[in-house]
Order: C-alpha cells, then sequence, then structure tokens
C-alpha cells in the first residue's frame, strides 16, 4: 500500500470515528450553553475552546461530522444510483438517440452549479440539509454518468464484448455482466472524489444558511457563526476549517491511494 | 570509414538487462536489419543509438558515429546529432505526427532547427516531393489526420531525411502497414538510401522483409546478438538453433488433413447470398446529403461442411464488416446470409438456435477476454446459447476435455487470463469458441498478433484440432503465408467485392485478378532455403 | 468549421430554451402569492386584483412564461415585487462587481496554475514536482469561504494592507475598486488554480507519452523544446474544458465569497431577494448565471475547434 492509501485511510477513518463516537459520547453536550466560559481559546477542559455561547467546539464539531458525513454520502448515492445506470445505458447505445439525449441532459444539468441547484430549491421548499443533498446528489449524476460512459465506452471497443455478444448476450445483460466489473475501479475512485466534494459543498451552502439548519451543528454553520469574530476569536474559524481540510485531503489521498492501487496494470505487476 | 559502429553496449532498465554486449558497423550506403522476437531487445538498440531510451535506462558502452563517441556528447550536442546526422522513422505513423501541425510544419521544423537561414519552405517542398507527396496534390498546410497510414508514414520519413542525414534508423517502419502499401514505403526506403549513400538501420520481425532488403542481418534474441552476417551467406548457411527455428517458424506449412469423405459437402453451411452493407458518411457539408459508403458490396459465396476457407484482403476492403454480418452482430441492407438454411440476423434478440452453430476467435490475446473473470468463466462463456448447458461434474468434465484439447491443462481453469502468454490466451480463445462444438468456426486475424514461433504453434493446433473435431471454419487474414498454411479455398476481397476465389494454392501461384496479382507480388516471401 | 460553430450554436439555443423553462417551472411550483406579499395581509381584494394583472400574474401560465422569455430577450427582467423597480437595473448594477470578480478570479487562477502545473510537469517526480503537488493537494481541500475569512484576519485585520468587506465602487477610480476586490479573488482562485495545475500536470504527462513527442525528440528538439512547440497545444485541450467549467464555478462562488465579503454582487442580490420571496430576481438573476455558463461552454467548444484540426473539418 503507498503512502498516500495509509494517510488517506487513517484520515478518513478519524472522521469517521469521531461521527460515529458522537451518537454515543461527546466531551460535553453540544447544544449546552455556558456563558460566563464563551470563547475560549483551546484548553485542558474544552480541547478545541468554546464559542460565543460558550459551547464546547470539540463536541459540536463530533456531532457536524455526522452532517457532513451524511449529506455526502447520500449525494453521493443518489449520483451513484442514477448516474452510473444512466451512463451504462448511453455507452451500450452509443452514437444513437438515447445515448444523444443522456448527454445533452448532462450538460444541461452542468449549467446548474449546485449552489444554483440550491438556492431554486430553496426558493421553493426553504433552508434544510435535505435541500443541500438533493442540490448536491443532482450535481453529481451528470458527474457519473460522464465518468461511466466514458469508461464503458472504451471497454465496448474491446474484443471479449464482442465475444459476449456472438455468445448471443445482449446490452443490458453486457453492461452489468462484463462493462460494470470494468469500470468499478473508475466509479470508486470518482466515488471519493465526488465525497470529499460533497463535504465542501455541504460546508459552503450551510455556510450561507442554504444547508442544515440550527440546532443541527454542521461545519458551514460553525464557520458562519465565527465569521463576526475572527478577530477576537480565531480558532473558531480556525478550528472547523481544518476539520474540512484534513477530511477533504484524507478523502482525496484515499482516491489518489485507491487509483494506483486498484490499477490493473499495476496490479498485474504485483502479482 | 565506418559509419556507425557499437561497441559492447550493455542497457539495463531497473534491474533488468535489456542488451547485452551488443556490437556491430554500419557501412555508408548499406542496410542492415536487425531481427528477433518482441522483447529481444531490437528496438532498444535503435532507441539507444537515439539516446531515447526510456527514463531509468543505464548504458554502457561506445557507440561511435564517423568515430565520434556518441555516448560522450552533451545533451545539446545529441539534439545537433538527432535529426542532423540520423534520421529516425517510427512504427506507427498514426500516432507519430502531432495531430495539431500541419505536414507542413512538421517537416520544416526539422530544418529550421538544423539548417537556419536556408529556405525551409523549398526544401520541405522537395523533401516531400521525393518521398511522393508532391506539394501540388499535398499541399503543405494539411492535417495529420487528412492523410492515409502510408502517406503519413512518407510524412515521417520525409522528416527524417530533410536534414540529409548520414544514418537512418527505421524501427518497423512497415508493420502498421498493408502489403502493398509496405511494398511502396519499403522500395521508397531502399531508394532514398542509395540516392543519398546512408547508412539504414532497419528493426523488424518480418523475416521475409529483411531477406528481401538487407545487406546484412543481425538476429537478435534476449537483448544479444545470436547471429550476424551477409544476408545471403546467412540464409543458405544459418548457424544458431534460434535463427534457424525462427526461418522454419516464419515458413511453416500446417499439415492440413484431407476432408472426411464421409461429410455431406454438398448443402452449403453457411450461404452468403449478394450481401450488401452501406455506411452513412458524415455530411460534406451542412444542406448536403448524406452520402452512403458500401462497405460490402454485392458479396455471395457458400461454405460447404469441412472446407477451410480463407478471406485475405487489406485494411479497409470489408472484411472486418462482412465478419460482422456473418456473426449475425450486424444487419446487411440487401441479400441474405443463412447458416444451415436460417438467417444470421434476428433483430434485436439474436437467434439462439443459429448462433450457437457459429463461434469466432478474435485477434487480440489480450483484449478478447474479461480481466475479471477465470478462465473457467470465460470460456463457458457460449454455454448462454445454449438450452441444457451442462452443469456440475459434466460442466467440469467439457472444460478439462477443452482445455486439454488446446494443450492446456485442467487445473488452468482456475487462473485469470493475465497469468497466460500471448500463444496461450490465444489457446483459450481456442476453447471458448470450440466448446459448444459449433459447426463453424470463423477465425479473425486470429494469429496476427504473434510471434512466429508461437504463430506456427497455434497453426499447428488449429491442423490438429481439424483432424479431431472435423471443423468447418473461415479463416480472415491479412497475411498471404498464413493463409495458405491453414486453408484448402481461399477468396480475395477488395473495395467490398470479392474480386478472386478458388483452390489456394491455385489463386496465390497463378492469380487471374489484377489486384490479387499486386498482392501476392507485394507480400514479401523467404527465399527457398535448401535445408 | 462553419457547420460546426452552427450545430454548437443550435445546441446552444436548445439548452438555454429548456434551462429557462426549468427555471420557470420551479419557480412557480414556489408557494406564496406575490402580489399579497407585496401588499401585506390586509390588502383588498380589488388591489390585489389589479396588481396582478399589472404584474400579469392573471394570464396563462404558458402566456407568462413567452412574456417572461420575450422581455429578457429584449432586456427587460420584469418588476421586483420589493422594491417595484425593473429588475434589469438591479442586476446590471450587481453585475459590475460579479462579473469583474469572477474574470479577475479566472484570470489569477490560470496564471498561477499554468507555470506551477508546466513546472511540475517538466519535473516529474523531482523536488519541485512532489512540491507542487503537496501544495495543490491542500489547495484543492481548502473551502474558499474559509481561506476568504483566513485572508481577511491575516491581510486586513492584522496587517491593513486592504479593507475587511465591502467595495469601493468604479467611480473611485479602476485602481481602488479592483483592490477591494482583490482578497476576494484571491479567495476564489487559489482553490481553483490548484485543481486546474493538477489538470495542466496530468494533461501534459499525457501528451509526453505520446508518440509524436518522440518523433519530435528525434528530430532534434530538446525535451523543454518539444514541450513547448508540440506538447502544449494537445495538452490545452483536456485543460480548456476545466477552465471552462471553472468559469461557471467562479460565477457561482462568488456568492458565497461576496457574503463573506460584503459585496454588492449579484449574490447579495439572489439572497436578499430568497428572504424577501422576491421570486422574479431569484428568477432572473439565476437564469442569468445559467446563460452565463451555456456561454461560457459554447465558448470552450469554439476554443476546442481553434485547436484540434480534427474537429474543423475540411471546409
Amino acid at each position: 500500500m503507498s503512502r498516500n492509501l495509509i494517510l488517506g485511510l487513517f484520515l478518513s477513518t478519524i472522521v469517521v470515528i469521531a461521527a460515529g463516537l458522537s451518537f454515543v459520547w461527546t466531551p460535553f453536550d453540544h447544544a449546552s450553553m455556558n456563558i460566563p466560559d464563551k470563547l475560549q481559546s483551546p484548553n485542558a477542559v474544552n480541547l478545541l475552546g468554546t464559542d460565543q455561547f460558550g459551547r464546547d467546539i470539540l463536541s459540536a464539531l463530533m456531532v457536524g461530522a455526522r452532517t457532513s458525513i451524511a449529506v455526502a454520502f447520500v449525494a453521493v448515492g443518489i449520483g451513484i444510483g442514477l448516474g452510473v445506470p444512466l451512463g451504462l445505458w448511453a455507452a451500450s447505445r452509443k452514437g444513437g438517440w438515447i445515448d444523444e439525449i443522456i448527454m445533452r441532459a448532462n450538460d444541461l444539468i452542468f449549467a446548474f452549479p449546485s449552489l444554483v441547484i440550491a438556492i431554486l430549491i430553496t426558493a421553493i421548499f426553504g433552508a434544510s440539509a435535505v435541500n443541500a443533498i438533493i442540490a448536491i446528489g443532482i450535481f453529481n449524476i451528470p458527474v457519473f454518468a460522464r465518468v461511466t460512459r466514458g469508461s464503458a465506452l472504451s471497454i465496448w471497443e474491446r474484443e471479449f464484448i464482442l465475444a459476449a455478444r456472438v455468445a448471443g448476450k445482449g446490452s443490458a445483460r453486457i453492461s452489468f455482466e462484463h462493462i460494470l466489473p470494468n469500470v468499478a475501479n473508475v466509479l470508486i475512485v470518482q466515488a471519493t472524489i465526488q465525497f470529499s466534494l460533497g463535504i465542501l459543498a455541504e460546508a459552503a451552502l450551510s455556510y450561507v444558511g442554504l444547508g442544515a439548519q440550527p440546532p443541527t451543528p454542521s461545519w458551514g454553520r460553525m464557520l458562519a457563526d465565527a465569521q463576526t469574530l475572527v478577530s477576537i476569536a480565531p480558532h473558531m474559524a480556525l478550528v472547523p476549517g481544518c476539520a474540512i481540510i484534513l477530511t477533504v485531503m484524507g478523502l482525496n489521498l484515499l482516491g489518489d491511494g485507491l487509483r494506483d492501487w486498484l490499477d490493473p496494470r499495476l496490479n498485474e505487476a504485483r502479482t | 570509414m565506418t559509419l556507425l559502429s557499437t561497441r559492447g553496449l550493455n542497457v539495463s532498465i531497473g534491474r533488468k538487462s535489456v542488451l547485452k554486449n551488443v556490437s556491430f558497423d554500419i557501412e555508408p550506403g548499406e542496410i542492415v536489419a536487425v531481427t528477433g522476437e518482441s522483447g529481444s531487445g531490437k528496438s532498444m538498440t535503435a532507441l539507444s543509438v537515439m539516446d531515447l531510451l526510456p527514463e531509468g535506462a543505464q548504458t554502457v558502452g561506445e557507440i561511435l558515429l564517423n568515430g565520434a563517441d556518441l555516448r560522450k556528447q552533451s545533451e545539446a550536442q545529441m539534439c545537433e546529432t538527432r535529426g542532423q546526422s540520423i534520421g529516425m522513422v517510427f512504427q506507427e505513423p498514426m500516432t507519430a505526427l502531432n495531430p495539431v501541425k500541419t505536414i507542413g510544419d512538421q517537416v520544416s521544423e526539422t530544418i529550421y532547427l538544423h539548417r537556419p537561414g536556408v529556405d525551409a519552405e523549398a526544401v520541405t517542398a522537395r523533401t516531400l516531393s521525393r518521398v511522393g507527396l508532391p506539394p501540388d496534390r499535398f499541399p503543405l498546410t494539411r492535417y495529420p489526420h487528412e492523410l492515409s497510414g502510408g502517406q503519413r508514414q512518407r510524412v515521417v520519413i520525409a522528416m527524417a531525411i530533410a536534414c540529409g542525414p548520414r544514418l537512418l534508423i527505421a524501427d518497423e517502419p512497415t508493420t502498421a502497414l498493408d502489403v502493398t502499401t509496405q511494398a511502396q514505403i519499403l522500395d521508397l526506403l531502399k531508394r532514398l538510401t542509395h540516392e543519398d549513400g546512408m547508412g539504414l538501420l532497419m528493426i523488424t520481425h518480418d523475416l521475409a522483409v529483411v531477406a528481401d532488403m538487407a545487406d546484412r542481418i543481425l538476429v537478435m534474441r534476449d537483448g544479444e546478438i545470436v547471429e550476424h552476417g551477409e544476408t545471403q551467406d546467412l540464409l543458405r548457411n544459418m548457424q544458431h538453433p534460434y535463427t534457424k527455428m525462427l526461418f522454419h517458424a516464419s515458413m511453416h506449412q500446417a499439415k492440413l488433413p484431407t476432408i472426411d469423405p464421409e461429410t455431406d459437402t454438398e448443402t452449403p453451411l453457411l450461404s452468403v447470398n449478394q450481401a450488401c452493407r452501406d455506411y452513412r458518411l458524415p455530411r460534406s457539408s451542412l444542406f448536403a446529403r448524406a452520402k452512403q459508403f458500401r462497405a460490402v458490396d454485392d458479396v455471395s459465396f457458400d461454405i460447404k461442411r469441412g472446407e477451410r476457407v480463407g478471406l485475405v484482403g487489406e485494411s479497409g476492403c470489408g472484411k472486418s464488416t462482412l465478419t460482422r454480418a456473418i456473426l449475425g452482430l450486424e444487419k446487411v441492407q440487401s441479400g441474405q446470409i443463412q447458416l444451415d438454411g436460417a438467417p444470421v440476423f434476428a433483430g434485436r434478440r439474436p437467434n439462439l438456435a443459429v448462433r450457437r452453430k457459429m463461434q469466432v476467435v478474435f485477434q487480440d490475446p489480450y483484449g478478447s477476454f474479461n480481466p475479471r473473470h477465470r478462465v473457467e468463466r470465460l470460456i463457458c462463456e457460449p454455454f448462454h446459447l445454449l438450452s441444457d448447458a451442462p452443469t456440475g461434474n459434466k460442466r467440469d468434465e467439457l472444460i478439462a476435455e477443452t482445455l486439454e484439447a488446446v494443450g492446456l491443462s485442467p487445473e488452468d481453469a482456475q487462473k485469470y487470463p493475465h497469468q497466460f502468454s500471448g500463444g496461450q490466451r490465444q489457446r483459450i480463445a481456442i476453447a471458448r469458441a470450440l466448446i459448444i462444438r459449433p459447426e463453424l468456426v470463423i477465425f479473425d486475424e486470429a494469429v496476427s498478433a504473434l510471434d512466429v514461433s508461437v504463430r506456427a504453434r497455434i497453426l499447428d493446433l488449429i491442423a490438429g484440432l481439424c483432424r479431431a473435431y472435423d471443423l468447418t471454419y473461415l479463416f480472415i487474414s491479412h497475411d498471404l503465408n498464413v493463409v495458405r498454411s491453414i486453408t484448402d479455398r481461399v477468396m480475395v476481397m477488395a473495395a467490398g467485392k470479392i474480386v478472386e476465389s478458388g483452390p489456394t494454392a491455385q489463386v496465390f501461384d497463378n492469380p487471374y485478378h489484377l489486384y490479387t496479382k499486386s498482392l501476392v507480388a507485394a507480400s514479401p516471401m523467404l527465399p527457398a532455403l535448401e535445408s | 468549421m462553419l457547420r460546426y460553430t452552427l450545430k454548437r450554436l443550435i445546441s446552444l439555443i436548445i439548452s438555454l430554451t429548456i434551462a429557462s423553462m426549468v427555471i420557470f417551472a420551479v419557480i412557480e411550483i414556489a408557494p406564496g402569492d406575490p402580489a399579497s406579499l407585496m401588499l401585506g395581509i390586509n390588502a383588498q381584494e380589488d388591489t390585489l386584483a389589479a396588481l396582478r394583472s399589472e404584474l400579469g400574474l392573471d394570464l396563462k401560465k404558458s402566456e407568462r412564461y413567452v412574456s417572461w422569455v420575450t422581455g429578457m430577450l429584449q432586456g427587460d427582467f420584469g418588476t421586483s415585487y420589493q422594491y417595484r423597480t425593473p429588475v434589469s437595473e438591479m442586476i446590471a448594477a450587481r453585475m459590475w462587481v460579479s462579473l469583474p470578480l469572477a474574470l479577475y478570479a479566472l484570470t489569477l487562477s490560470t496564471l498561477i496554475a499554468f507555470p506551477a502545473g508546466i513546472y511540475a510537469a517538466s519535473r516529474r517526480g523531482k523536488t519541485g514536482d512532489v512540491a507542487i503537488m503537496g501544495a495543490t493537494q491542500l489547495g484543492v481541500a481548502i473551502p474558499n469561504f474559509w481561506f476568504a475569512m483566513m485572508l481577511v484576519l491575516v491581510f486586513a485585520i492584522n496587517l491593513r494592507w486592504f479593507s475587511a468587506g465591502g467595495f469601493a465602487g468604479w467611480d473611485k477610480g479602476p485602481f481602488e475598486a479592483m483592490k477591494s476586490l482583490t482578497l476576494p479573488a484571491i479567495a476564489l482562485a487559489l482553490p481553483q488554480a490548484a485543481i486546474l495545475a493538477r489538470v495542466m500536470r496530468s494533461a501534459l504527462l499525457d501528451v509526453l507519452g505520446e508518440d509524436y513527442m518522440r518523433t519530435a525528440r528525434a528530430k532534434g528538439l530538446t525535451k523543454s523544446q518539444a514541450l513547448w512547440r508540440h506538447g502544449l497545444r494537445n495538452a490545452l485541450i483536456p485543460v480548456l474544458t476545466i477552465i471552462g467549467l471553472q468559469f461557471a464555478f467562479l460565477l457561482a462562488g462568488g456568492i458565497i465569497i461576496e457574503q463573506v465579503f460584503y459585496l454588492p454582487g449579484l449574490g447579495r442580490l439572489i439572497f436578499q431577494s430568497i428572504s424577501a420571496r422576491d421570486l422574479i430576481v431569484v428568477e432572473s438573476v439565476t437564469m442569468l448565471l445559467v446563460f452565463a455558463v451555456i456561454l461560457v461552454n459554447f465558448c470552450v467548444d469554439l476554443a476546442y475547434a481553434a485547436v484540434d484540426p480534427r474537429l474543423r473539418g475540411r471546409s
């Protein structure tokens, strides 16, 4: 295993463990206010300091990780669940009108950055974490559809697909039996990248108030709270910011590491 | 004075030694061919002279050009040498040219670089004319994608000779080309070498090409020169067993059994009747009607049970389209293709009853298997065609039996395709085709990607299987020598039509159609050797 | 070339039409009656009806869609429910903040990413490459709005080189105006530059493995000559795609950065309008953003053809 993969796994695991642990234990109740101890810098009691209401930042960070992970995870799920079948379908009808329609629809969604989708959804339903999930998820669909189609097209050119067709298999069967397993590597790597982008996007949406609403803690809103106080309590901005950076870096390193690890060419050299 | 001489050249990449103590000379005006199978180090020899080896390669030894050691030159001096004193031509004309620059720009770049002050455009035009691309027919503003493979290779040659180098290195310059184009390019290289008095270092795996044009031959194996000498001497008096093996494998004739007299040779198994297949060409302008390109043009033929039929033709002649139509993967616009009396194409839902009578073996031993499946699953894929596919013990027995029939062992069923060599993979492909005992097998360039020694063994295998299974097959190839050795009857295809057909030996020895004549004349043949 | 352009143009028009329908439909589903929102709960039924017909709300949906689109084509984006002023005037004023910001950021991002990517590719595996790749790994992980806060903390609050927010206005002269856009542009540009540099590097490395690069070296070009003359233009094709996507991202990302710096751009307009339920403004600004993205993609398509002769075809 490469250094990237180990470091990426390590960072991602910490975040997942912190989020999981928060269900049963946090150092303090993340919502309980303690005005006398407000804006404390990191110290022995509040390891990462307190916010303007004296709430423990470490606890909020752990609970906030849940929101980030949940939003990014479901959004990636939406992208894979809809994007991958669409991409496979388009590739199996290369050059046909179905391919054309799917790809044009993809281009169209790309014209709506996830923030714009979030704005539109908020305009109808109001702001919520679900809102963020849908906005990021919709944007993920064309990403996965494109990546799937691109890799699938090159697999369709291979002779073993012709052999399968000679064996009388239809395009749907070939797509799932031969194409999908051979594009899975690329999809796993893309999923880690989209996961990290999802974490960034969730933070941005909740920062501008289009994501998770209080009292649900989220990293983006912690930063929004920190903004006016940045000169007197910089740790309020630094701590969630670093949490985001380390999580995203961890996922990106994981993606890079997985790409190398799963690359069949490198794999053959190993065996 | 000797033009090029290498002394004790050793190259290693990482811990792997790719060239071992390689020493040879080239005189001005001389054509020296380096030959051998893949992995023999012949291309590495060429690249080490150019000092363009892959990064991380370690070189030891001397490379003297006109007496000066290139190994002692700085990178800047080497840049002076490349293109000016040594020109190089590569294997893949389709990718060797920059797709976003015009051919004129790419040729004149060599001239600007080494001959500042010269009228580069005039020299470019003259050089392109010399290689057969006169600017009045091939303007300098053409882009590579507007030229054919052979024409692109001419551009690459023009780039290499634009500054009048003393040494020309050609690395498999015709391997990617059709035989008639190959003959023209080889003639061009010979002519240029002769006119300019250059030395030509020619790298090729094709012994027939070597025998035809080289003054001297170096035979390499595993990074070593195993034998060298004047072409005629060496051919008449081969010493090293590897050289002998190479030559015999190149001329190998598989022993086809005679057709079993009891088979019914009257009713045709496959019958192709006036088949036509058109493709729409991209429209030339927005309002023009799309033109049609007729890939298969009124083709009719029969294959009877027990027949071994060859189909030869150059790339673009329509043989791939015809193959796909016969396999029932594509529809023909008019005419019928029938297997045992039933049409092979049955709309979107393939007719399994017809499909199960026919299987195919493809060219690429690397691309024809799903890398994620085990051999067992791979060769059972055609079971999908059977309504009563064997299961359990019967299935395992059939797998073992089929693997043994193609010269593999039953244990190989649990391995993945990447654990096999190219030749072994082609055996797996044959096993996959045979496992459901089809009545017709189509071999689509099935031995074209293999080294000669492996190719000879696969041809023997096919001949042996003919004996054991009474095979009927259609063998598609661009290589006349292979088709000659493995078929009873041959069809020659050109521009979508079958222009000539008949018993293989007769067609190749006494072709009557002009195209067949040119094809036979262009195919390099090894001289008959007295043993 | 003409055929290619026409084809792309038709595709542009279809995209715009469908996008406008989607946006119109989404805003239509949104709950609430603009007229009662504008006049308050105590409004008389007849004044409401009068206002509805003034705003065109009593027309059929298809008629309203057509009048919205034809209005936009003539530069008429309707009247704000909240301020009763033409939306086009509000947008025009905000546009002069958002558009320069996006272009400023794109320029910065390209200026940083190209040299960094080219340098890293040419020093592959060496210290310079490792350092740049490490920096980009960090760069892609930084949320731009957080980075903006840190820039404010350091350069505005501690060093006092820039103001912490607000826009000087173009009437104070281009220098002052650009100065107040500098921190926001850096905050937007650096994370994007990290992505672009990575794309540039990998595109170049892909190209370096191509056969024609070896041909170029065999002609006698040095490594860097081959890279500049033959590699760069070929590597530009994937890079252009990313630049196009980034412009879209910068326009949208600007909306968030405008919040950090209190810039009076389209972003602030859209957030104010959402909270005031001034949906006609949300509708028009969204359409404008989507239009910009589609237009940029169209330009990228044309740039492809300029770079790659294979797309042009022979006329």
